[in-house]
């Protein structure tokens, strides 16, 4: 157990956590920032997706202790990025949520993706985002969103 | 989205980001005032200050209208299609509307259907749509009572529009707020004038929800979100057995974990508490625990089935009985299926959890619970306190689809609470949430009908399974009939002359049962369908042509059928292995017919290519919802049927995450077209049609593709293959 | 019994059996040679040799008896073979799956009636060096008393008083289920008599004291060989291919002797010792299956010493090349999904793979969540036959590593046959030297030998 500096969302979170934790549970618990979601545990459906670095990352199986420098983004802070803020105008203009459980990791892996590929495919899509379950079934609108956020300048 | 982009400060600290929980949380209302946007502003005004002519509305002196909602936002879009309702009647601008969850409260908030405070069944919009609109529309004549007593002219010389009362003759004008004083005085009518649907203004327009924005940005609270000021974590792990009970536990290696703080014994959980989930996870995992085992360690599914088997081979109440069914299945050519469904888990993607503060004398509890009364009763039992002591904020959920109509999460959390002198939030692992569920039951669907000269002479349909309602709601469980376990079966649409339904009571050894997504409906429908479409082969008749010829007495069903068949181009030609199913339903008063398009490859595996849907479910509150609901219930039912199982050894549930219990991801979903046909009929229920109509449609679908015809679910990928394997 | 003429024909038969099983050993037996015959330096009587290659390291500080018995069990990896998963220790029952039926292990907790609390020293010593039980009854070879034989009485003695000093279980191991003439328990005479030179560990002067004391782990306690060493057509060890690599369980015991290419020449003592010690080492991919839970029961109880010595005897082994298997890929695969695809396979496993493995191993096939999750440079990956790769993705990395974050869950469950082969093969393809091409009937044989 030490003190590991932490540098979300472009500022610094001191926290006290043994270095194997879950970058998850250190956002959720530890720093009560709770946009980020626990689903499985075991990187299988995507809830807890945050950036590492820009990369999509499971942070339900990330050890905090792994991430150094590392800057993380999380869904509180995916609107500030460029790309971010598009899927998100558009998850909203073709109201893709229901629950919205799912979402805060869908929303980051959509960002991930369009910050790398600028006008997305449908395997591209299928690539970035089939690791991300979203029970209440809102892929059709999911695959329209990131299209139209693409489209979006 | 720039100034929530900007507004990550109050996240990054923890103090701050508690306070403003904790201030929402005292903010009365419920914690959902803790969002930003529609619900944000509306801090409850004091009481003096407000007009509240019942316990939907409450007009304040700033013209800012709160609209309490007596049913729960489970995703379903229910917030806002209320206050579409209320602010259509009530007249006031969509913009000055905000929405905040109602208390518990059965006889203010009770649904209408089952006198309990309950969002189930789709029936939020059935139930509530004419008590919603008297409600608005008496809030709007009282208004106008006071405006004409203010001008001392004839009440039905003025009208009201977009919040303010207007005095034709002379056009004066009053705003809804200037009159709140004068209008408390006034009594509503009993029966308001209500609005002709064509002079709705927001009923029946696509607007957008009110529960989104906060969703796209981290900012909404759901249960598992709770932070109560000095909030503690737990997780628990009940006895792996059905039945059983903690037997010796060993903790001495979870008390060495970093962070935990204390580690509970109850008769059949243990729970670990900890400065952090993680560490009361560490803690569980650390525990070495003896279970006992008790008398359902033998149990599996096979047992569960010879048993249900059994049982269907036995008589069961009569719930319709029209002409001579038996007799009519000794005309013409006689046809027998039996069609299964297995357990099925809810997996709602926000696992089990509620947060709770036990005191000497309250309880405060923070939980997503579709029985918010219900939530409140079961604290108030285990705490020994008198229901006023028990607060229960009912925060957003994170998927219900009936696993949140059950309290053992909340009597659960309780009973670790008392134990703990500080808040206590219980987040269930995925595994304890799928392997402790309450299951949708296996039931066994027997029919039999006969054939004269092409048309369904009889028919015969017996449902055998367990029943919820007996457990759930007792006083409606009569005469051995099981009025959820016969939906959408003893009112099935067609038309028959001779047709019986009954339904065999069987409770499945030790494995609890529940509501899950589309209850009755799921097997009577898959069942129903599944079986008119053999019936249609065997008198040699296109499917859709089929029941066209037995809905002559059910004209929205037949427009549905046949709007969706040509939609989806029914009858164009398709490559080899590849086919469409149609299935027609009339379920929690909607009319929907669904065409599903599938390849299936020589291996077996079935490939979604388009969905088409069309659906009446009568005034269409909001289109958009409807058309939302429909795909993503259509995805739910379709997952459960290509991969949905929960399976039974020794006792146990075998599946446990996601790895073994399998979800549809994106890359399977095909485009999913969703129709709407405009009515004008009372709206009908949606949020679990697309549930029941998926999975008949594919099975029908995958005969079309390959000739086999599949009575049991989830399909059987070998049996589709072309080369079975050696 | 009593001589019915099917009696009498059987007999016949064996006696038979037995002629050319002899003959066939004795032709053979002149050219065996024995498991240390490679390493140059002559065989002395422990007690003439400096240095202490037998009992426990002097890293280890415990000093009671029961607590070296205990660490010499686990050198052993008793606990392995004599527990069910789920079960209690030691309390055997484990089924071993044999093309001519299955095996149990027995009971060795020190219950009178169902375990080994009866048995006196010499009995024990007998069992566990001869493969003779308490009743005279012969043992089979699956317990691996042609290594154990090395053990000196001290050591064998301590892991008895280790498993005395542990609660007594009551478990009856099941009748073992073997056709004939397997199930003719005398036939391991002729066996044992072949195949277990019957004799104490002796150093070889001249090899330093790790070596040696890496010698008396690698051939007796841990023995190694059993599963890494090719078998001839009597199940006896090839030494002639020493730990060339062999299957063991269905599962793939990979080349460990020195060849570059093939083997582990390769990587650095410092990778062998780690791999060993925790079942990873950075680029080297994580042991699975029987060595995942070699690794948590044994290696990775052992002490730096141990560790150390045993990586100095594997590196003194002679190399030999298993043809059959490439060199592993050393680069990444491209980030992109869309790239660094072999044209030839299955589509349907990258969607698998991007629904269900993506998310922990990356496209790169460098895991961003964990080093023991890269793929790259992962033996199993780059093993054209790809029969660990299937059989961890059916029944998962049954590995939990120290501070339980991560551990491949088992997929079996959930996805077909054919899409296990489509996913395995685009693992292989997409991540390794060369892809493999297994199919949906593979994979079926597989599930049925689980
Ligand atoms: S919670 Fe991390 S992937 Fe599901
Ligand atoms: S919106 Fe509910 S799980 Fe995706």
């Amino acid at each position: 157990m030490q003190m590991i500096t932490l540098n979300i969302n472009g500022q610094p979170h001191d926290v006290d956590a043994p270095a194997e934790m879950p970058l998850l549970w250190v956002l959720r618990d530890l720093l009560a920032m709770t946009g980020t979601k626990f689903g499985c545990g075991i990187a299988q459906c995507g809830a807890c997706t945050v950036h590492l670095d820009g990369a999509p990352v499971r942070s339900c199986l990330l050890p905090v202790g792994s991430i150094g420098e590392k800057k993380i983004t999380t869904i509180e802070g995916i609107g500030a990025t460029p790309a971010g803020a598009k899927v998100q105008k558009a998850w909203l203009d073709l109201e893709v949520v229901q629950c919205g459980y799912c979402q805060s990791g869908q929303i980051m892996s959509a960002a991930a993706l369009l910050a790398t590929t600028a006008a997305p495919d449908d395997a591209d899509i299928d690539a970035a985002m089939a690791g991300n379950i979203c029970r209440c079934g809102t892929y059709v609108r999911i695959r329209e969103a990131i299209k139209q956020a693409a489209k979006a300048s | 989205m720039a100034p929530d982009a900007g507004s990550d400060s109050d996240f990054s600290v923890p103090t701050s980001r508690r306070q403003f929980l904790l201030t929402s949380a005292l903010a009365g209302g419920a914690l959902l005032l803790g969002f930003r946007l529609p619900f944000a502003a509306s801090a409850s005004p004091p009481a003096h200050a407000a007009f509240a002519p019942n316990a939907f509305i409450r007009i304040d002196a700033q013209g800012v209208v709160t609209l309490i909602m007596p049913q729960v936002e489970m995703g379903q879009g229910v917030f806002t299609a209320i206050a579409m309702i209320l602010a259509e009647e009530l007249d006031v601008p969509w913009e000055q509307v905000r929405v905040e969850a109602a208390p518990p409260d059965d006889k203010l908030y009770g649904n209408p259907t089952f006198g309990i405070q309950v969002t189930g069944n789709s029936n939020s919009i059935r139930a509530f749509w004419m008590p919603l609109r008297k409600a608005g529309a008496g809030a709007r004549a009282v208004l106008i009572n006071a405006a004409a007593a203010r001008w001392k002219v004839g009440a039905e010389t003025c009208t009201a529009q977009i919040g303010e009362v207007t005095h034709t003759p002379s056009g004066r004008k009053l705003a809804y707020a200037a009159l709140i004083d004068d209008a408390a005085a006034i009594v509503a009518p009993k029966d308001p004038p209500l609005k002709a649907p064509a002079d709705f203004k927001i009923i029946g327009k696509p607007l957008k929800r009110l529960d989104t924005p906060d969703k796209v940005n981290g900012k909404v609270v759901y249960g598992i979100d709770a932070m109560p000021p000095g909030v503690k974590f737990a997780t628990l792990a009940a006895c792996p057995v059905f039945g059983g009970k903690v037997g010796h536990v060993d903790d001495t290696k979870a008390k060495q974990v970093t962070g935990v703080r204390q580690v509970l014994l109850f008769g059949d959980f243990v729970a670990v508490v900890g400065d952090h989930m993680w560490a009361a996870k560490q803690g569980l995992n650390a525990l070495d625990i003896m279970w006992d085992e008790g008398p359902n360690a033998s149990i599996n599914s096979d047992a569960v089935w010879r048993q249900l088997r059994a049982a269907s081979e036995k008589a069961g109440a009569t719930a319709k009985n029209e002409g001579d069914a038996a007799k009519a299945l000794g005309q013409g050519e006689r046809i027998d299926a039996v069609y299964e469904v297995p357990f099925l888990a809810h997996a709602t993607m926000e696992p089990m959890n509620c947060t709770v503060h036990v005191q000497a004398d309250s309880c405060e509890i923070w939980v997503g619970s579709q029985v918010l009364s219900r939530a409140q009763a079961i604290a108030a039992k285990v705490t020994g306190l008198p229901l006023e002591k028990v607060t229960v904020h009912n925060l957003l959920i994170g998927g219900g689809f009936g696993r949140r109509l059950e309290v053992d999460m909340i009597e659960k959390a309780v009973l670790i609470a008392k134990q703990v002198d500080a808040p206590v939030k219980v987040v269930w692992t995925r595994e304890e949430d799928m392997q402790h569920d309450v299951y949708r039951p296996v039931y066994r669907d027997t029919l039999s009908a006969s054939l004269v000269d092409g048309k369904i002479a009889g028919w015969t349909h017996r449902i055998t399974g367990s029943s919820i309602i007996a457990r759930w709601l007792p006083p409606a469980f009569q005469k051995g009939i099981d009025i959820d376990a016969i939906d959408s079966a003893a009112d099935m649409p067609y038309d028959i002359a001779n047709l019986h339904v009954e339904y065999t009571r069987d409770e499945p050894p030790a494995v609890p049962t529940g509501f899950w997504r589309g209850v009755g409906p799921n097997n009577n429908v898959f069942a129903i369908e599944s079986f008119i479409d053999e019936l249609a082969r065997r008198a040699n008749k296109d499917p859709v042509e089929f029941r066209r010829g037995l809905l002559v007495k059910t004209p929205r069903l037949l427009a549905a059928v046949n709007l969706a068949a040509d939609k989806a181009g029914w009858g164009n030609r398709l490559p080899a292995r590849s086919g469409r199913g149609i299935a027609a339903q009339v379920a929690f008063g909607s009319f929907i017919a669904t065409v599903i398009e599938v390849a299936v490859d020589e291996h077996g595996d079935v490939r979604l290519k388009k969905i088409v849907s069309a659906v009446d479910t009568g005034i269409a509150v909001n289109p958009d919802t409807i058309k939302a609901q429909l795909q993503g219930g259509l995805i739910f039912g379709l997952t459960a049927a290509l991969y949905g199982e929960i399976t039974i050894d020794k006792g146990r549930v075998q599946q446990s995450n996601f790895h073994n219990y399998r979800m549809l991801r994106i890359d399977e979903v095909p485009d999913i077209e969703v129709h709407v046909i405009s009515s004008g009929e009372a709206p009908g229920g949606i949020g679990e049609t697309g549930t029941t109509a998926g999975p008949p449609a594919l099975g029908n679908a995958i005969f079309a593709a390959t000739g086999v015809r599949l009575r049991r679910l989830p399909i059987d990928r070998a049996a589709l293959a072309a080369r079975k394997p050696a | 019994m009593k001589k019915k003429p099917s009696v009498i024909k059987r007999l016949f038969k064996l006696v038979v059996f037995v002629a050319v099983v002899g003959l066939l050993v004795l032709a053979w037996y002149a050219t065996r040679p024995g498991p240390l015959a490679f390493a140059s330096g002559k065989a002395v009587a422990l007690d003439a040799y400096q240095g202490h290659p037998t009992g426990t390291p002097p890293d280890f500080k415990a000093t009671d008896p029961v607590a070296r018995g205990r660490y010499l069990s686990e050198a052993a990896d008793c606990q392995a073979c004599h527990t069910v998963e789920g079960g209690k220790p030691f309390a055997g029952g484990l089924a071993f799956k044999l093309p001519f039926g299955t095996l149990y292990s027995s009971n060795i907790t020190a219950d009178k009636d169902t375990g080994i609390g009866g048995w006196s020293d010499a009995d024990f010593l007998r069992a566990v060096r001869d493969g003779v039980d308490d009743e005279g009854h012969r043992l089979y070879p699956a317990m691996p008393y042609a290594a154990y034989t090395y053990l000196t009485d001290e050591d064998a003695l301590a892991i008895k008083a280790y498993l005395f000093s542990l609660p007594a279980v009551r478990n009856e191991a099941p009748e073992n289920q073997l056709s004939f003439p397997y199930n003719q328990r005398w036939l391991m005479a002729i066996w044992s008599g072949v195949f277990n030179p019957k004799q104490r560990f002796m150093p070889v002067a001249g090899q330093s004291p790790e070596w040696n004391r890496g010698a008396y782990l690698v051939e007796g306690l841990a023995h190694c060989g059993d599963c890494h060493t090719p078998r001839n057509l009597l199940q006896g060890l090839d030494n002639k291919n020493k730990f060339a690599g062999a299957e063991a369980e269905g599962w793939r015991a990979y080349n460990i002797t020195p060849d570059a290419a093939s083997g582990v020449g390769a990587w650095s003592e410092a990778d062998l010792g780690q791999y060993l010690a925790t079942g990873h080492a950075k680029g080297r991919g994580s042991a699975s299956g029987p060595m995942a839970q070699a690794v948590e029961l044994s290696f990775g109880r052992m002490t730096p010493s141990d560790i150390h010595a045993m990586v100095t005897y594997l590196r003194s082994v002679p190399a030999v090349k298993s043809p059959e298997l490439p060199a592993p890929k050393e680069a990444a695969a491209p980030a992109s999904p869309k790239q660094g695809l072999a044209a030839n396979v299955d589509p349907h496993g990258k969607e698998i793979y991007a629904g269900a493995c993506a998310s922990c191993h990356g496209w790169t096939g460098e895991s961003l969540l964990a080093s023991r999750a890269t793929l790259t440079g992962s033996r199993a990956v780059n093993d054209p036959a790809a029969t660990n790769v299937a059989l961890v993705v059916l029944s998962g990395s049954k590995f939990t590593p120290p501070n339980g974050t991560i551990a491949m869950p088992a997929f079996g469950a959930a996805y077909s046959d054919r899409e296990i082969a489509a996913v395995v093969n685009y693992v292989t393809a997409r991540f390794g030297a060369e892809a493999s091409a297994i199919t949906a009937e593979d994979v079926r044989r597989m599930r049925a030998m689980q």
